[in-house]
């Protein structure tokens, strides 16, 4: 067994939901480094660390974090190490049709049982707390909600479990804005699994913003399922942790159901960011927009898996799939792999990967009006990585998401 | 204001210029004719520092500077524009933010002050009503999603704004329709000053029957093979390249 896996099961062991649901996971062991799930994506030197439970009570905010958080707006709900922070959360007067919880709600229905879904299983077998939404049929919920998640330093390195369910009603509406930040340098195991149920008509928007400190480790699974004419918009800001993966399933359950998810990988330092779509289209009429930009740079690398499934019978499915990254020096990394599979007839269906440096010929008209190189180059790269932004519909979205993007970018360094 | 002598230009290894000389005054509108693969848009993007172009003999004098020793930065903001044949689109660079960039960039490497937002508006109000164009050009991505003709009257636009010292025109009259062709050319003509000179490249006569040139002149085979008045112009209209070829040829 791994140093990593027995860590876990004896930290947990007698605090896990499910004893029995743990000593499976471990059992399953860490993927084989050769499977086509994780053949980009190693998890040697994570195997070969230790981790312990976070602690039952909660870890104090400094006040340079508690001016960060306060920072953002109401309503917001705030989690430190794994533990609801009432005191920073702002959930009073919440609008008619919502409601949070923050224990978890075990879902019998929800099995993982693929050796390569291993942190799915764990977290499904210990995660004690979350993010649970509930949105009433025909809510339009016009104001923001916010989730914060704050990593702080601790006596030894943590690994930190989140169940999220979102769920909303018939034709019920949602903007969600995810912010993942460090108070302290740290290396904790953070690890999310999110569930999102949409019903006929409903409409979520969903921002997640990960800044997790570089010398952390992210993990995060989406599953997403929506119904008849439900429409999921999502935004991914990749832009923290040492490593970080996120597989992003949408079952288009329904007919008429639609997911624009878009993202932004950004790999600089020795950063490894790891992406991977599995769009499942299922009903007649669906439809996918996927946007995704990556960016790797110094010792970075950027993995991208963009993954369309055309089921038998989805009918007047319409996929479409763009991956650009810029690759922004020599032992930078990037590797993307748009996979398209149909089953169907009639549908629509494009993807396209490209891998390259900044163009020639944008960089000579921005320095031929008397931009500098520099300049010039930095232009360029924000303007290619904060394309994707245009998943958010509202100005308002932007302006929240955007700087954090732009702060990110300032410190990459443009050497190609 | 600009001196060339004996410019001998490579590109991909093959000699386009051929020992070009030529001398362009302030104040004075230079046109610069020719038939196709002559070098006419070789000679714009050497002069505004494009890469690829190898200069293997002569000078270019610029208001007393070694132009050829600037980078294309500098060469903007010592006072060359060069207008492009063909304006590249730039997805997610807003052209207010380009344009604000651009001049202060400018402003920054002549010592002098940058401007703030408001007055940058200012001032790109008053130049887009000069020129008689929307403000909606300016919300959009440079040169996204723009016709031709809106293109190069974006060119144009900046040329009004950045207010250089020795404008190049590449070509500005190509795929444009006869009125984009009169606004491009009301633009040019307002910009007109005894500060200012012109080199205005064009394969045809038509757009100099809005721009008026002092001095037109023949570029044939990489090298400037007649120069005269605006009446050199009519008579290439009448006659032909060809004409201009068998003069040429021994």
């Amino acid at each position: 067994m791994t140093t990593l896996l027995e860590s876990i099961q004896t930290a947990f062991a007698d605090i896990a939901p499910s004893k029995a649901a743990l000593d499976q996971a471990i059992a399953t062991g860490l993927p084989d480094p050769r499977s086509e799930q994780w053949k980009y994506t190693s998890l040697r030197a994570l195997s070969a660390r230790r981790f312990a439970a976070p602690p039952a009570t909660l870890a104090t905010l400094d006040d340079a974090t508690i001016q960060t958080v306060s920072a953002i707006p109401a309503p917001r709900i705030v989690f430190v190490n794994g533990i609801f922070d009432a005191a920073n959360s702002t959930l009073s007067n919440l609008p008619d049709g919502l409601s949070i919880k923050t224990d978890v709600y075990f879902d019998k229905g929800i099995h993982f049982d693929n050796p390569h879904e291993i942190f799915a299983k764990l977290n499904a077998a210990v995660a004690s707390q979350g993010l649970r939404i509930n949105i009433e049929k025909n809510a339009a919920i016009d104001t923001c909600l916010h989730a914060v998640f704050v990593s702080v330093k601790a006596g030894q390195d943590l690994a930190i479990h989140f169940r999220h369910k979102i769920v909303l009603g018939e034709n019920a509406k949602l903007n969600l804005v995810e912010h993942h930040v460090s108070q302290d340098p740290q290396q904790h195991l953070v690890n999310h699994l999110c569930e999102v149920s949409l019903a006929a008509g409903a409409e979520l928007t969903h921002a997640r913003i990960q800044q997790d400190d570089i010398g952390a480790s992210h993990f995060l699974r989406t599953e997403a399922s929506l119904l008849d004419k439900a429409s999921y918009h999502r935004l991914d800001l990749e832009l923290g942790a040492h490593l970080s993966r996120h597989d992003l399933q949408v079952n288009l359950l329904g007919d008429g159901a639609t997911v624009n998810a878009n993202g932004s990988l950004i790999a600089g330092g020795r950063r490894h960011v790891d992406t991977r779509l599995d769009i499942r289209h299922i009903a007649k009429n669906t439809s996918c927009n996927l946007f995704w930009r990556g960016l790797a740079t110094e010792r970075g690398r950027a993995v991208f898996h963009g993954g369309i499934l055309i089921e038998k019978g989805a009918d007047g499915a319409a996929a479409h799939l763009s991956n650009k990254n810029l690759l922004l020096s020599d032992n930078a990394e990037i590797d993307t792999q748009p996979v398209l599979v149909i089953h169907a007839d009639e549908v629509t269906a494009s993807h396209g990967a490209t891998v390259g440096r900044l163009d020639a010929g944008h960089l000579f008209y921005l320095r031929a009006r008397g931009i500098p190189e520099t300049q010039a180059k930095a232009m360029l790269t924000h303007a290619f990585c904060k394309e994707t932004l245009k998943v958010l519909a509202s100005d308002e979205l932007i302006d929240i998401v955007s700087p954090h993007l732009e702060k990110m970018l300032q410190t990459i360094e443009v050497t190609a | 204001m600009l001196k060339i002598e004996n410019l001998h230009v490579r590109v991909a290894g093959k000699e386009i210029l051929k020992g070009l000389s030529l001398e362009v005054k302030a104040g004075e509108v230079h046109a610069i004719m020719g038939p196709n693969g002559a070098g006419k848009s070789t000679l714009g993007n050497v002069l505004s520092g494009r890469e690829g172009y190898e200069v293997v003999e002569g000078s270019v004098i610029y208001q007393g500077k070694n132009l050829l020793e600037l980078e294309p930065e500098e060469r903007a903001a010592e006072g060359v524009f060069l207008a492009f044949q063909y304006p590249v689109e730039i997805p997610g660079v807003n052209n207010t933010y380009f344009l604000r960039s651009a001049l202060n960039a400018q402003k920054k490497y002549r010592g002098e002050a940058e401007i703030d937002s408001m007055q940058f508006l200012k001032l790109v109000r008053e130049k887009l009503s000069v020129l008689h164009l929307k403000d909606e050009l300016l919300h959009r991505a440079v040169n996204e999603g723009f016709s031709g003709g809106e293109k190069k009257r974006n060119e144009i636009f900046q040329l009004a704004l950045l207010e250089p010292k020795l404008a190049i025109l590449d070509e500005t009259d190509s795929g444009l329709d006869i009125d984009a062709l009169k606004a491009v050319a009301d633009g040019v003509n307002l910009m007109r000053s005894p500060e200012r000179a012109f080199l205005v490249i064009t394969h045809y006569q038509r757009l100099l029957d809005y721009i008026k040139p002092d001095i037109v002149h023949v570029l044939a085979d990489g090298r400037i093979v007649e120069s005269g008045g605006p009446e050199l112009a009519l008579e290439l209209e009448a006659h032909g390249y060809s004409w201009v070829k068998d003069r040429v040829t021994p």
